[in-house]
């Protein structure tokens, strides 16, 4: 149990670094940036009529008179204490915003994170199975026009049939139009959640299925499957018993790697259904160059990826009796 | 009976998507001035003979937008392609060699792939000021990590390698063993990758501009087109959205058909798939 602790620790310290990277770089490339936000957000016309002191007190606002580095310290100490700032766009604190972005996002991609496995792990394992036969060749085809289809092009597609052509589902938003938010129901945010869903999904599959197939051939080439097919053994059993085994490590690997995936097409999916949620946030941030509303954003969605690949490592060892061996004996 | 055996159906296949990209963005370039006619006597016209992809409602001719779009995707695409290909193959060898680079390369690999990739392109492009230059620095120095995976790992192994052993123990200099011994070597490898990362250059490029932190709005790119066809989805003109898109799908499907072939020829290992 020691080493596994010890090995957990190792993890979140270089972690912990890696978000300290992560919040400098995003500093640092939001405020290297020529764009003027006085200019996006309040206008040429509106500056040009405006008061010496009023278009000062809007840069000091921006945070446009204290320098780069002097601004990172101030906004680090203020996260060391617990609090991310204002989002200067929406003049709430960031944490509130994030916190209720997330929430609309989460199921979303909670849902369309674990669909996509669970799919792309059984096309895979069929692909590999039934190698060079129909199944494996219609499954191929598929992942190669996932693998080419932008996302949010198959997001307009699904609108374009399910929304406007046969009117089944909403057309976007989390909510319906101009409803008080106490008479939503649930199958109202289910209904608009849909479509961003489906897309998210589809689009997930193709990777996951690709590299379990290619690793189930791997599997089904050795000779303790040679062997188990000379004894008898059926291909369903084999498959079953001697294919998942040996398939579950790469695809969990996949699996927690596809979470930062899921995030950056959730962000293009959002834009195409106005979905309020996360990625949508941050598109807006960058459109406005909300800086702490950005930063917010790509700390959380960072902690997220970061924790994702946290977790894979510390799945081996369960999953995987040997690394649990090998990791005691050193 | 067949004749025809892998690599020459390659080589034909190579020879016709080439052309037909060439032809795509050859006709783009050319046609690119037509693309941005504004016609007021013929808006919002459903695809026909005469305009197969239809027309909007400035009465632009789609089908030339798409075209102009295409050739404009291709050639950021091999831009792209080719300068991530290229710092994968320096940061690469560089991890390869050096402790000290490849601690240092693998903790940016690690920061790079901590942020969601299209968020990463956000903030390069918010850096150098949206636009071509934002789009095409942001593509460009965030598609590198996993072919420098595959160099480092590959130059890893052919350290050990007798030939490079023997050279250096004859003194040659390690800048020369790296030009003469190594990168002839890699050469294949490093070929498969550009043209793989053809197709995530070009989807990558389309999103960012879709999202608008990319190409300017005057431009007839695919992204543009897409996000400008969103507003008139509900009224019914299903043809801005749907050729556009699909048209972008088949080129990426081009490329990524190419690569896999190229990459099953120069890899006899994986030849008996």
């Amino acid at each position: 149990m020691k080493h596994r602790l010890t090995f957990a620790a190792k993890k979140l310290i270089r972690m912990f670094f890696l978000l300290l990277g992560v919040s400098l770089v995003t500093f640092m490339l939001v405020s290297v940036s020529p764009l003027d936000p006085l200019q996006t957000n309040v206008g040429q016309v509106a500056l040009g009529s405006m008061s010496q002191e009023q278009v000062e007190k809007l840069e000091a606002y921006w945070g446009m008179d204290t320098p780069p580095l002097q601004r990172y310290m101030g906004w680090l100490s203020d996260v060391v204490h617990g609090d991310l700032g204002m989002s200067l766009l929406y003049r709430q604190p960031v944490a509130s915003i994030v916190g209720e972005r997330l929430a609309n996002s989460l199921w979303l991609l909670l849902f369309s994170w674990a669909f996509s496995g669970i799919l792309g792990l059984l096309l895979g394992v069929i692909a590999g199975t039934l190698r060079g036969r129909w199944p494996d060749r219609l499954i191929r085809g598929y992942c190669l026009l996932i693998s080419s289809t932008p996302a949010f092009w198959l997001a307009l597609l699904l609108l374009l049939i399910f929304s406007v052509w046969l009117g089944w589902l909403p057309i976007g938003l989390s909510v319906p139009i101009g409803m008080e938010a106490s008479a939503v129901t649930v199958a109202d945010r289910l209904r608009h959640a849909i479509l961003p869903a489906l897309t998210l999904s589809i689009t997930g599959v193709a990777n996951i299925a690709m590299h379990t197939r290619e690793k189930m051939i791997d599997v089904l080439e050795t000779d303790y499957v040679l062997f188990a097919k000379a004894q008898g053994e059926s291909t369903l059993s084999i498959v079953w018993r001697h294919g998942l085994r040996g398939v579950a490590l790469p695809a969990l690997t996949l699996q927690f790697a596809s979470v930062s995936e899921i995030i950056g097409g959730s962000v293009l999916v959002e834009q195409v259904f106005s979905y309020p949620g996360l990625g949508q946030a941050a598109v807006t941030a960058g459109l406005g160059s909300d800086l702490p509303l950005l930063l917010g954003i790509t700390l959380l969605t960072s902690v997220i990826v970061f924790g994702g690949n946290l977790v894979a490592d510390l799945l081996y060892g369960v999953v995987d009796p040997r690394i649990r061996r090998g990791a005691a004996r050193r | 009976m067949r004749t025809v055996n892998r690599r020459k159906s390659t080589i034909g296949f190579l020879v016709i998507v080439l052309a037909l990209l060439a032809a795509v963005t050859v006709a783009g370039m050319i046609l690119e001035d037509g693309a941005k006619v504004t016609d007021f006597t013929r808006t919002n016209l459903k695809p026909s003979l005469q305009y197969p992809f239809g027309t909007d409602w400035m009465g632009r001719d789609m089908f030339l937008r798409t075209l102009t779009g295409l050739s404009l995707s291709i050639r950021i695409g091999l831009l792209t392609a080719l300068i991530s290909s290229l710092i994968a193959l320096v940061l690469g060898i560089l991890a390869a060699l050096g402790r000290k680079a490849d601690a240092v390369i693998s903790w940016c690999i690690d920061l790079m792939m901590g942020i969601p990739h299209i968020l990463l392109l956000l903030l390069i492009s918010i850096a150098c000021g949206k636009g071509f230059t934002g789009v095409v620095v942001g593509v460009a120095v965030s598609h590198w990590t996993s072919l420098a995976r595959v160099v480092r790992g590959e130059v890893l192994q052919l350290r050990q390698a007798p030939y490079i052993l023997a050279a250096e123990k004859l003194g040659v200099p390690r800048k020369t063993i790296i030009k003469n011994h190594m990168i002839p070597h890699l050469l294949p490898q490093f070929l498969t990758g550009l043209i793989l990362t053809f197709p995530h250059a070009i989807l990558h490029e389309a999103s960012v501009t879709f999202l608008g932190f990319g190409l300017p709005s005057e431009q007839p790119a695919i992204g543009v087109i897409l996000s400008e066809s969103m507003r008139y989805l509900t009224t019914g003109q299903w043809w801005l959205a749907l050729f556009p898109g699909l048209a972008l799908v088949l080129t990426v499907m081009m490329f990524a058909l190419l690569g896999e072939r190229i990459r099953r020829l120069l890899d006899p290992a994986s030849v008996h798939e």
